[in-house]
């Protein structure tokens, strides 16, 4: 039974959009941030005037290359003249925007929340948009060994396979799996139908154990959610997607003290959910999910964390084919970053956008095998740091 | 029906790209703080010494050092100084530069949980930093490296500049 009792108002998503995901787009951020809001709020049936809050979620401002970035975008993401709030959690970003939505509603403060994530990464195009993140380092006693970004997940992604036992052929099916899956995907970036683990095994070497087709590609995109409460959502559609559950948690910077192997980060996020969900056993409670894949061995660790898979044993269900889109337990079936690819916040909110399509029976060539009720999208950022997680159903 | 339906945006290539270049923040640089407990720990580094903080009333001890307990929420009650040497729980091979561009030669980097006398630590909250390892990257591949025990190959006094850095990099310490 739902615990979800403290709140004044029940919150549904009832439209979504994006643009398309690709490695350089023309567009503006501002530009990107319109299409893909005006196209949620064309799903939903609603203008801009109908909107009562804002909610803008943007990574680094060093992408776009433009600071304050959050009051820069709301122009295109139809914040000028209401309230309006940015929010950031590096990767996390993108889940955490709904989560914003969502307790701008829940209060009751608004009715009806437009929430938009955007990222444009091919700005920051000399030397490689990688160099950015060489700002989030510890500057006294990280930054001066000249780190690149890929160290720290190689880190983790190698201590996961050293305390569980896992090969890279087993975490490569994750990346194989999830580009063929965004052959479905209108927006897809990194569609490979024929793609195959031999692909990724042999792949430019990065940083061991991380090779090329492990990792998401750099991507610009935007995209868009409508949040309601309930009374207006009924008015709106006939088919509202309600969020059950909210969850966000951080943990120090001090990465260098804790044991990578298990995201404690995405547990703590995921119980806080749940607990509100009414989900006591999410293996079996929920029916499909999308954890956040910026690297393939992160799908099998966030689905540890989030206890769709005991520890060490996501590798296992992946092999058996569980977490195919027929599977008994859908994982990723947008594509995921891996295939639809990583416009940071705009990734993760499409992940949302994805569970209400799936959810209303709308992914058309996409739609997993089974029927569907209830479904997650997750997001990770920082330095393995912060856990969001989002609970939607029926 | 597949949504999205025709979703937007226009992909150009890079050489196509019409835009307007503009340097980061021209010649600026940053120049950070050291803070309390980094400042102490940078001057440890160049005598030779890696020093930590230690919290009594948890038992944490602090590798790099904080001035306050982050568990506790209170000021730390001491120094403790770390033996340069400890063990590798992570290691990987980076065949890359912070640029992107593909490095000359592979470099292996990892984090080492390192040895406070008179303290035990066990995975889930150690003294540990992040630094080179100086072994070929056949070490990581093999996934020999973890466990491996390593001490730090500290630059010559005259050379050390209270620094990271000070120590070249960490170096198999044999059993």
């Amino acid at each position: 039974m739902s615990r979800n009792i403290n709140f004044k108002h029940r919150v549904a998503v009832v439209g979504a959009g994006m643009t398309l995901f690709r490695r350089r787009l023309l567009e503006t951020p501002q530009e990107l941030a319109w299409l893909a809001a005006k196209q949620a709020l064309e799903e939903a049936g609603l203008a801009l005037k109908d909107i009562d809050c804002v909610v803008i979620g943007s990574a680094p401002d060093a992408f776009d290359g433009v600071h304050m970035k959050g009051e820069y975008l709301a122009d295109g993401a139809g914040g000028w003249h209401k309230p309006v709030v940015r929010v950031y959690v590096g990767g996390a970003t993108g889940v955490f925007t709904p989560i914003a939505g969502w307790w701008h509603v829940a209060s009751g403060l608004c009715r009806k929340a437009l929430v938009v994530a955007e990222e444009k990464m091919s700005h920051a195009a000399k030397p490689h948009p990688q160099y950015v993140f060489r700002y989030i380092w510890d500057p006294i006693v990280e930054k001066p060994l000249n780190p690149n970004l890929i160290w720290i997940f190689a880190m983790e992604m190698h201590r996961y396979m050293y305390k569980c036992g896992v090969k890279k052929e087993d975490i490569a099916l994750v990346s194989v799996k999830n580009k063929r899956n965004a052959c479905g995907h209108p927006s897809a970036q990194l569609c490979d139908p024929n793609i195959t683990v031999d692909d990724v095994l042999k792949s430019e070497v990065l940083v061991w154990p991380v090779q090329r087709l492990d990792v998401s590609p750099v991507s610009d995109g935007a995209a868009a959610l409508v949040l309601a409460d309930e009374a207006e959502a009924r008015r709106i559609t006939d088919t509202p997607v309600w969020i059950k559950g909210i969850g966000f948690t951080l943990d120090t910077t001090h990465w260098t003290n804790r044991d990578l192997a298990y995201p404690e980060y995405v547990r703590r996020a995921a119980e806080m959910a749940y607990r509100m969900a009414g989900i006591d056993n999410p293996r079996k409670q929920i029916d499909v999910a999308e954890p956040y894949d910026p690297f393939d061995y992160k799908e099998l660790h966030h689905m540890e964390g989030l206890g769709l898979a005991k520890k060490c044993e996501a590798p296992i269900l992946t092999r058996e084919g569980v977490t195919q889109r027929d599977g008994d337990l859908p994982i990723n079936p947008s594509g995921g970053l891996l295939g639809v690819g990583n416009p940071i916040a705009a990734a993760g909110l499409m992940k949302v956008a994805e569970i209400f399509w799936q959810l209303r029976g709308e992914a058309g060539a996409r739609q997993v095998k089974k029927p569907v009720y209830t479904g997650l999208a997750q997001a990770w950022g920082d330095l393995m740091q912060a856990g969001t997680v989002i609970v939607l159903g029926i | 029906m597949t949504k999205p339906v025709n979703p937007r945006g226009t992909p150009i290539k890079e050489a196509e790209a019409v835009g307007i270049e503009f340097p980061v923040v021209g010649k600026a640089r940053y120049n950070y703080t050291t803070g309390e407990a980094l400042g102490v720990f940078l001057a440890g580094l160049k005598q030779g010494r890696i020093l930590g903080t230690v919290c009594k009333r948890c038992g944490r001890v602090f590798v790099p050092p904080r001035m306050y307990c982050s568990y506790c929420f209170r000021p730390v009650d001491g120094w403790v100084e770390a033996r340069d040497e400890g063990v590798v729980v992570t290691a990987v091979a980076s065949y890359i530069e912070a640029t992107r561009a593909r490095a000359e030669k592979a470099r292996v980097v990892g984090v080492i949980k390192l040895e406070v006398p008179g303290y035990k630590f066990d995975d889930h909250f150690f003294p540990g930093i992040m630094h080179y390892i100086c072994v070929d990257d056949e070490a990581v591949k093999s996934m020999g490296i973890f466990g491996m025990r390593v001490r730090a190959r500290w630059r010559p006094v005259e050379q050390r500049v209270g620094s990271i850095t000070d120590i070249e990099c960490f170096e198999p310490a044999g059993p």
